[in-house]
């Protein structure tokens, strides 16, 4: 093995990636992991939003609508970068106005709680767009048998719309987690240790940036890889009742 | 109501009093009054935009009436003066005495035939799984489709598709059943394996509520039928005198081109 590496001239390289310091390589995982943690909550927050987002668009009153349209319009029109340091310090800004005045002393936010809600609400914007299409492709019959039989609103949207929807919804909530993965990047300007971050602090540090932003590239590959192997089964999963638009073999 | 309820209305299945709809100027029921009793079975039938699948859907309220009155089983529905539900809570367990079937037979396609069936069941009535699982089978025996309990929608027939929905209905153990064209959307070599299932129904004694365009079926089975032209009933009747002596110009008309 370090023959190998050895004669590759990739010696250097794999010392400076080695996962114990000096090597930078546990710094790299730990940003990762970070990262991961704050796509998830964003996703699942977004996620959130968007159910609730989707529903209020379809059946809400005018004010409502009207509200979830701003929302969605705004957030979706607002670059990424620019809306993370507006909701970032805009939000920690009024965190302790709000302390202040109650009393207490500055409170210290949690760079993941912040970059879960930051980005929460912009992936909930998408969401409730992808939520929408999903849930009006639903052939109206299937909600109107659940309303014949008695079922409740709330279970009609348990029991019959979020699983009729699923199909629908699972490629663009594909996306959107891919791109929440990513978007994990745009929080390193906030100084948050995310891989992208972890990673730049890594190469300055050795000047070895080719190899650090190359190894930042393959984790952020192997997240995507990864996922689109999950999301494929759900997919897979969400389409059980309908037949498959490929020929089968004969 | 309550306590005064007299004999004969607690005979009444479904009591529908002076039944109004509109779609905004549109008005499509213009006043229809219709009783069933125990045991009935009440075909409606008229051209279309008679209103006559309207009038079926205002009785379980998936279409507001504008105004009327709607007695299930002796209770009365509470409406307000626009014909609103007061209680959301009495529509929903109205409904689930009310089975319905429809023309596009809407089966949940994300669950199997098994799972539709035992779906209302389990989780509305509360109804305990195993329970409700050995009679979802015991009632796709009886639709002939015992072999595809755990088959998708998707990939059966219409014929089976309507079957398994009628099996969905008969799981509620329904007071009424409410047919809405259940074969109109089917090609006409599936219609019979449907219409046979529906006229066992009607042979062992279910209130029935069946809008169809099949009028030898309806002549068949029917105990009272009832013609609906423009929003009004035109005629009704038991059937053999009603299709073997129509009285109204616009019945002997309508009869001529159907059939």
């Amino acid at each position: 093995m370090d023959l190998i590496l050895e004669t590759l001239g990739l010696a250097q390289s794999a010392e400076l990636l080695s996962l114990s310091p000096p090597g930078w390589g546990g710094n790299l995982l730990r940003g990762l992991a970070n990262s991961l943690q704050i796509a998830f909550g964003a996703f699942a927050f977004g996620l959130v939003i968007g159910l609730f987002g989707a529903n209020g668009k379809l059946h809400g009153g005018v004010v409502t609508r009207d509200l979830l349209a701003i929302y969605t319009t705004v957030i979706r029109a607002v670059p990424e970068l620019v809306l993370i340091l507006i909701l970032y310090y805009v939000g920690t800004d009024l965190i302790n106005k709000a302390a202040q005045t109650l009393g207490y002393g500055r409170v210290e936010i949690s760079g993941v709680v912040a970059g879960i809600w930051v980005l929460g609400i912009v992936q909930g914007a998408y969401a409730t767009e992808v939520l929408r299409g999903a849930i009006q492709a639903i052939p109206p019959g299937q909600i109107e048998a659940a309303r014949a039989y008695g079922m409740p609103p709330l279970m009609l949207l348990r029991r019959v719309t979020i699983p009729a929807m699923m199909s629908f919804a699972t490629p663009g909530l594909a996306n959107l987690w891919l791109i929440a993965t990513k978007d994990t990047a745009l929080l390193a300007i906030v100084g948050f240790a995310e891989l992208t971050l972890e990673t730049r602090q890594a190469a300055a540090s050795t000047r070895a940036y080719f190899t650090f932003f190359l190894a930042a590239g393959a984790l952020y590959m192997t997240v995507t890889l990864c996922s689109g192997f999950v999301f494929g089964r759900i997919e897979k999963w969400a389409r059980r009742g309908q037949p498959s638009l490929k020929r089968s073999k004969r | 109501m309550g306590e005064t309820v007299s004999a004969s209305e607690q005979a009444d299945a479904i009591r529908v009093t002076d039944l109004h709809k509109s779609f905004g100027n549109l008005e499509v029921l213009k006043g229809v009054s219709l009783t069933a009793h125990k045991g009935d079975v009440v075909a409606i039938i008229g051209g279309s935009g008679s209103g006559k699948s309207t009038f079926l859907r205002c009785i379980n309220f998936l279409e507001t009436p504008s105004s009327g009155e709607i007695v299930v089983n002796g209770e009365p529905i509470a409406m307000r003066q626009d014909g609103t539900p007061v209680d959301r809570r009495q529509i929903e367990r109205v409904r689930t005495r009310l089975a319905m079937v429809f023309q596009a037979f809407n089966l949940w396609t994300h669950r199997t035939l098994l799972e539709n069936v035992i779906e209302v069941p389990v989780h509305v009535l509360k109804v305990p799984r195993a329970d409700a699982v050995a009679r979802a089978r015991q009632l796709l025996e009886r639709v002939g489709l015992a072999e595809k309990a755990d088959t998708y929608p998707s990939f059966l027939s219409g014929g089976q598709q309507q079957r398994a929905a009628i099996a969905r209905a008969l799981a509620v153990d329904p007071s009424v059943m409410l047919f809405d064209e259940p074969t109109s959307a089917l090609d006409p070599e599936l219609v019979g394996e449907v219409l046979t299932v529906i006229r066992d129904l009607a042979a062992e004694g279910r209130t029935m509520l069946l809008v169809t365009h099949e009028m030898k079926f309806a002549r068949e089975v029917a105990t009272h039928v009832v013609y609906l032209f423009e929003g009004r009933i035109e005629e009704q009747g038991p059937p053999a005198e009603l299709f073997g002596n129509p009285k109204s110009a616009r019945l002997k008309q309508f009869l001529k081109t159907v059939g």
